[in-house]
Order: structure tokens, then sequence, then C-alpha cells
């Protein structure tokens, strides 16, 4: 277990490092020095050159790599210099919202797809399981903005029972109240997230269905009720750690698109802005941190795994 | 799928062109033909994405429009016999609009799969029979693509250099061609301690000849699984990529674009400019993964009765 766990922190160590130098490399191609942009249009060469020297953008591409690593490891992301802000201040102010709208609509989904799943698995092939799954379905197949313009036109526009707009307080609590305008985020992310669940739920839970200890607890007349809650459960649900460690991607790009469309201000909405100002620290920083919580969270969702799970045995 | 490839004569094996006509010749793959087309859903995905190519490359032939010239006397008009779907904020036809729409959503997830394919299945087949630390290395490189969240790279690429249908299938191919690198190395894996590996490379066959004659037809049911998803998962990022504002340039544009330019439009109850569109997506992703699924079970089936 140990050495599982020492083996499997070293190749996330390794591909974090691979993650590193790709971005370091995008962000050198695309926007290799940043020298123009603080000192004018006019500034000699000369400048620019003593400029790149003193900020570490002069030098072999080993030599900016390690600047750049340095400052990473040292808590700085790099320096937004169209917005004058260091890229950590400007998360700092943003990253609470966002990971209320993902964790609360994560849970919602969970809460909707385990029930869901299970109830589809034990029902199969009837009119509720077919119903769910063409809903699932659809729901996959459509872009994550036409779901919202759909809520946002029925539940906003034409019945008037909540905001267009998700809140736009800046205190995370005043947010977290203000249920009106945040139930159509939420619940909408929520619903896309249950697409690609659900389906993975069913057939996890048909597939424990089928185990021999469902049909023991059958057969010694454990009523149905506690054959699903007791010995149903809790194994079904074991594939979604794994899938909820892999749904960070998922979750950061619909992030992107939620708070583009209900004006949310949070790492998402900063980073469309950053693509409209082109601001490549900030979408290069936030690719990084996306990139580092998506190693990290499927390293968490494999140990969780071996905790839940004591029949997995990992060498 | 044990035990039948070697049973084949070796002259038809050496025959067998890069993968797409091996159905004459294995029955399997018309087991998994027939199973296919026994599937009531898979036919209604073919006959979805039929209809789409059609509408969108042999429509604009036949409804005929002008998609040139803004005509504001007839901004937004709702649907009626002269625009079948209405008009836009700038009275160009909204009908015709979606098929030219639909002409780069289908080119970008098409190209963009062929090199997914082209690059994943050279990549993963490379890896899986090289092995060692190349392998490790190489499969180091591809957890490190699948662990950065790629729509945000294409964004910030499509942002720097532009987009165009070209550059578009390019970033997402160069993105995509990571998950068939693995399945195809996984079954490359299995396939190359076969005997009729092992035969061929007594035979005298070098790598590129294993890799190219042997080994990728045979992992051929994975990779072609995987386009039809690929193909799939390329049109919804364009789409996002058009609602966004970072899409295809004018006079270029795709669903996404025109969804995007009707949300502005959202209370004024134009629904013609939101709606025909949105359904375009939903209709041709949800063709493609039907079929996706169906392929899996009708290859399932090949591989199950052999």
């Amino acid at each position: 277990m140990t050495v599982y766990l020492l083996r499997r922190c070293g190749t996330s160590i390794v591909v974090i490092i691979g993650i590193s130098i790709f971005t370091f490399l995008l962000l050198h191609t695309v926007y290799p020095s940043p020298a123009r942009v603080v000192l004018g249009q006019r500034a000699s060469l000369a400048a620019i050159a003593q400029w790149n020297r003193v900020n570490g953008f002069a030098g072999s591409v080993f030599q900016q790599y390690w600047h750049y690593m340095y400052g990473v490891l040292h808590g700085n992301l790099g320096y937004s210099f169209k917005l004058n802000q260091s890229v950590v201040a400007l998360f700092d102010e943003r990253w609470a919202r966002s990971a209320y709208l993902s964790g609360a609509s994560l849970l919602l989904a969970l809460l909707i797809a385990i029930p869901l799943g299970i109830y589809q698995a034990v029902k199969r092939n009837s009119l509720g399981d077919n119903v769910a799954t063409s809903l699932a379905f659809t729901a996959y197949a459509m872009p994550d903005f036409l779901l919202y313009l759909i809520a946002i036109q029925i539940f906003a526009l034409t019945f008037r029972v909540l905001g267009y707009e998700a809140s736009q307080s800046t205190s995370l609590l005043t947010v977290m109240g203000d249920w009106r305008d945040m139930t159509l985020p939420i619940v909408c992310l929520a619903l896309l997230i249950v697409a690609g669940f659900s389906r993975y739920m069913r057939s996890a839970a048909m597939d424990t269905l089928a185990q021999d200890y469902i049909k023991a607890a059958r057969a010694k007349g454990l009523p149905e009720r506690l054959v699903l809650y007791r010995h149903l459960l809790r194994n079904a649900c074991l594939p979604m750690i794994t899938l909820v460690g892999l749904s960070i991607p998922a979750l950061l790009a619909g992030n992107l698109i939620a708070e583009f469309v209900f004006n949310f201000n949070g790492l998402g909405l900063l980073f469309y802005n950053s693509l409209q100002n082109e601001d490549y620290p900030i979408l290069l920083a936030y690719t990084l941190v996306g990139a580092v919580l998506t190693v990290l969270g499927n390293l968490l969702a494999d140990v969780a795994l071996t905790v839940a799970d004591p029949r997995i045995r990992l060498t | 799928m044990s035990g039948t490839a070697p049973s084949l004569p070796p002259l038809d094996i050496a025959r067998a062109p890069g993968g797409g006509e091996v159905g004459s010749l294995q029955s399997g793959w018309r087991l998994a033909l027939r199973e296919f087309s026994r599937n009531r859903l898979a036919v209604v995905g073919v006959a979805t994405l039929l209809f789409f190519v059609l509408f969108c490359f042999v429509g604009p032939l036949i409804y005929r429009v002008n998609l040139l010239n803004t005509n504001l006397s007839i901004a937004s008009s709702p649907p009626s016999a002269s625009h079948l779907l209405g008009t836009d904020n700038e009275g160009i036809d909204v009908l015709g609009e979606l098929m030219k729409g639909g002409q780069a959503a289908l080119e970008i997830g098409f190209f963009s799969a062929i090199m997914a394919i082209v690059i994943g299945s050279l990549y993963g087949a490379i890896s899986g029979l090289v092995g060692g630390i190349a392998d490790s290395v190489l499969m180091r490189v591809v957890d490190v693509l699948l662990s950065i969240p790629f729509l945000f790279v294409v964004l910030i690429v499509a942002v720097r250099y532009g987009a165009s249908v070209l550059s578009l299938s390019l970033i997402l191919g160069a993105f995509t061609w990571l998950v068939p690198a693995r399945l195809v190395r996984g079954e490359v894996l299995t396939l190359k301690v076969r005997d009729f590996v092992a035969a061929a490379r007594i035979a005298g066959s070098g790598r590129w000849r294993l890799i190219n004659r042997h080994l990728l037809p045979n992992a051929f049911s994975v990779i072609i699984v995987n386009v039809t998803f690929n193909v799939a998962d390329a049109i919804l990022a364009v789409a996002y990529l058009g609602f966004l504002g970072f899409g295809l340039h004018y006079p270029n544009y795709d669903w996404g674009d025109l969804l995007s330019n009707g949300t502005d439009y959202l209370q004024d109850g134009y629904w013609w400019l939101i709606y025909p569109a949105g359904i375009c997506i939903v209709l041709t992703v949800m063709a493609c993964n039907l079929i996706g699924d169906a392929l899996r079970d009708a290859l399932d089936v090949r591989v199950r009765r052999r």
C-alpha cells in the first residue's frame, strides 16, 4: 500500500513537471515577453533588452523555464500587466465563488445521479428507465449554453420566478444566500453532470445487482429496501469516486461557459475576459492550475478508492 | 478475436490494405455489420448524420439564398414562405446560414477525427510495440496532455493564431489523439504476443510493416468506435468556441456562432435565431454518439461470437 502510494505520487509529480513544461512552452511561444506592453510602443530596443534581463525573459529557454518554475514554486503565478495585478491576487478574489458553483452543482449532481442510477438499474427497461436514458442522452449531446438559454427563457423570462443572472455580490455568504439568482446556474450545471454520470451509475448498479451477496441478502428474506440501502448503495457508488476525480476538467470547462452565460464573476469569467484582452499570463496560469487540479483529483480519487474499497489490493 | 487471424491464408493478410477494405475477408466484420444494422438506434443515428451531410452540402444547391448581402428591411422577420426559418438581425436567411454553418462544423469534426486517428493509432502502436522505457516516456507524455483541460488550450491558440477550418481541425486533432493512442497501445500490447505477429516477425517483417499490416488492422475496431465520439466532441468544441466568440472568422461561421448571435434577441422572443441552430448541434452530436455506441456493441458481438 505504502509502496503503491509512493509510486502513484511519484508519477503524479512527473506528470505535473510535464504540465509545467507544456504551459511554459505554450506561454513562451504565444507571448515571449510582456516588455513591449509594459514599456510602451516607443521603448528602445536597449530598454526592452534591459527589462527582459531584469525580469527573467532573457537567456536560453532553460534559464527562462527555471525562472518561471522558481516563481511558480514560490507562489508567483505571473503578473497581469493589462490589469496591473498579480495573477494570484486575481485568483484569490474569485476562486471561492467558482468553487461554490462547482461544488454545489457536483454535490447536487451526485444526489440526483446515484438514486437515479439505482432506480434505473432496478427498474431496468421500464418506461422510467427509458425516459431517463433518453433525457441523459439528449443532455449529453447538448452544448452547455443551449440548456442555460432554454432554462433562462423558461424560468427567468417567461415565468419570471428565477433570476437570469447569477448573484453579483462579492461576498460568498451573500452569494450563497441568494438562492433566487443561484438556482439556475447550479441546477443546470448539475443536470449536465448528471447526464454524464447517470449512465455509469446505472451500469455500476446493474453489475452490483448481479453479485452473489445481493442474491444472498434477498434469499435470507431481507426487505428490498434494506438490500438496496445496505448492500447495493455503497458498492454501486465506488465507480463514482473515480468519476468525480476524472470530472475536474469538465467542471472547469463547464464553469467557463456557465459563468459566461450567467455573468458570474468567478475564475471562468476571468478566463473569458482574459481571452478578450489577450492577457496570456492569466490564461496560462489558469490552464496550469486546472491541469494540476486534474492530476491531484485523479490521485485523490485513486487513494479514496483504495480506502473505500478494502478489496482493492495494490502493489 | 482469438484464433481467427492465424487461420487466414497468409496471402490474404498480405493483400489486406490499410484497414478500410478488410470487410470482404473477415466474416467477423460482416457479423458486426449485421448486428449494427439490427440496432434500431444505430440506423436512426446513421440516417440523421446522413441527413445533415446532405442538408449542409447538397442543401445549398437546392435552397439558393443570398448569404452575402444584408437587407435590413426584412431583418429578424419570423419564418415565412420566402424565408422558411426567418431571417437574422441582418436580414439573411437563417435556413441558408444553418446549411453553411453546418459545413464548417462537419468538416472540422471529420478532419480533426481523421487527424486524431492517424496520430493516435501510430503513436499508440509504436509505443506498445517498442515497449520498455520508450513506452513509459511516450505514455507519460499522453498523461501530461490528457490532464490539461483541452478547451482552454484550444481557446488560447484560437485567440492567438486565429481560427479557420484548417487551424481549428489541426488544434482539435492535436488534442484528441490522446485517447485513441491509449486504446491502440492497449490493443497492441495484447496483439503483439499473438502467434500471427510472431509468424510475421519470423517471416522477416520490419516494425513498420508489422504495425501497418498486422497490428493496426486488428486494432481497427477500437479505433473506429473512438472516431465517432471524436467527431461529436469536435463539433461540440467548435460550437463552444463559436458561442464564446472565438470561433471561425467571418465569412465563415458555424452553428455556435449563429446561436451566439441569436442570444442577443432572447428577450425579444426571436426563437428562430436560437433553437434551430441548437437542434442542429444536438441532433448531429447525438447521431455520432448513437453510431459510436452501436458500433461498440456490434464489434463486441464480433469479438464474443468468435
